[in-house]
């Protein structure tokens, strides 16, 4: 365990010396929601159909940005070697690095998602929904960002092989949590997709990282 | 320490077998000097002897433990944007050892007055010097070394002989590629050479 939180740490020390690198998904998610109220009407009434929508494919949209550069430096520099040779159990170290990339990138994008939410005119529960259904579905995003980019780590051109492998991969969750937020908007239960969304954050958090962890080791071969 | 034994070995690098029918057997105060030309399949065979890939045939007795073995790849696993020091404890924390060594390993290898600064900023021997600090900050029998004079000065070159005299005395092991010749006056040395 003491090897996971040394992963953790490490990856808080990388990202406290480059924070402009770790503030773009957050700063592209802001833009991209503020993009659309200008390109229809800011009253318009639609925008309210709309901003679940808006708000969870921009998440997905974001949490894509940084994937790629996951295990990038780490392949480029020699330390995945160390990982993958460490006293350690390797999908351990994968979900140390994972879980420290969610806490960078996507739990800013959670945080902010309220104010969007009031921003285009969701009623106080569907924003509430809203930040639960983020909540859940972020770190399924980015477990499975996460494995694409363990699988194309080695491959040139991965900034184009990725989001195509991955927008497919994470389509349930944008069902499951703008589903959630709709049925919340216009008073109908929103329980059910939240539970999906649940099923899927434990598989992803407990399976994908022994998949990523594979595909690392494939890689160095 | 139990020897390691190596059988009918066959290292692929894609659908190329770049090495096949090897025997050998590595003991503790032995260092295997591994030569051979670019392609020959130097780094592929330690990288399989170490356990980073697989073998395409043959066995690997006593493979070492992770515990007990130190990999030097030809990069040196120092991100930049971490100064040497900051590098090492990690290796540290990451492997379960006491940190207590990484500055007298820093030092031993001439990088304590630099330890501070990024390894991004620091040069390609200095580079080396700060991985060559992992063999000494965490002791342990096996040694895998990848091109381990690559952009060492003579100054370099003499603290690696140092080091490797002083492993296999302790009677380590040490498994080192290189298409250079190694320092003379080591003890201990055999030499496999790889044809392509």
């Amino acid at each position: 365990m003491s090897a996971a939180l040394a992963v953790f740490r490490r990856e808080l020390l990388l990202a406290a010396r480059s924070p402009a690198e770790w503030a773009q998904p957050l700063v592209f998610y802001l833009i991209v929601a503020v993009l659309f109220p200008l390109g229809i009407e800011a009253h318009d009434p639609a925008l309210k159909v709309f901003a679940p929508a808006i708000v969870w494919v921009g998440a997905l949209l974001a949490a894509l940005l940084g994937v790629e550069r996951i295990f990038r430096g780490d392949l480029d520099d020699g330390t995945l070697e160390q990982l993958l040779l460490a006293d350690a159990p390797a999908p351990l170290l994968v979900g140390a690095k994972l879980a420290a990339h969610w806490l960078l990138t996507a739990l800013p994008l959670v945080l902010a998602a309220p104010l969007l939410g009031i921003a285009l005119g969701l009623e106080p529960l569907a924003v509430k929904v809203l930040s639960v259904s983020l909540l859940l579905g972020t770190p399924t995003l980015v477990f499975t960002g996460g494995f694409a980019a363990a699988l194309t780590v080695g491959a040139q051109r991965a900034g184009i092989l990725l989001p195509i492998l991955v927008l497919p991969l994470m389509t349930p969750a944008v069902i499951f949590g703008g589903g959630a937020v709709r049925a919340a908007a216009v008073g109908l239960p929103f329980e059910a997709p939240l539970y999906f969304l649940g099923a899927l954050l434990a598989l992803t958090v407990t399976l994908l990282p022994f998949a990523a962890a594979g595909a690392l080791r494939n890689a160095m071969e | 320490m139990p020897s390691l034994l190596v059988r009918n070995l066959a290292v692929a690098r894609g659908d190329r077998k770049v090495v096949e029918g090897l025997g050998l057997a590595v003991a503790g105060g032995e260092i295997l000097h591994i030569q051979g030309r670019n392609g020959a399949g130097k780094t592929s065979l330690l990288e399989v002897l170490c356990g980073l890939r697989q073998p395409a045939a043959g066995e690997v007795e006593g493979q070492p433990e992770p515990a007990q073995r130190h990999w030097l790849g030809h990069k040196n696993a120092l991100n930049p944007a971490l100064s040497p020091e900051e590098n090492l404890r990690f290796w540290c924390a990451l492997n379960g050892h006491p940190a207590d060594r990484v500055l007298p390993a820093l030092q031993e290898v001439g990088l304590k007055a630099l330890r501070q600064r990024p390894c991004g900023r620091l040069s390609t021997g200095q580079r080396r010097r700060a991985a060559l600090a992992r063999l000494l900050a965490a002791p342990r029998p096996w040694w895998f070394l990848d091109e381990p004079l690559a952009g060492l000065d003579h100054a370099g070159i003499e603290l690696l002989a140092r080091l490797l005299g002083g492993h296999a005395a302790g009677g380590g092991a040490a498994l080192v590629t290189s298409h250079q010749p190694l320092p003379e006056g080591l003890a201990g040395v055999r030499h496999l050479e790889l044809r392509p």
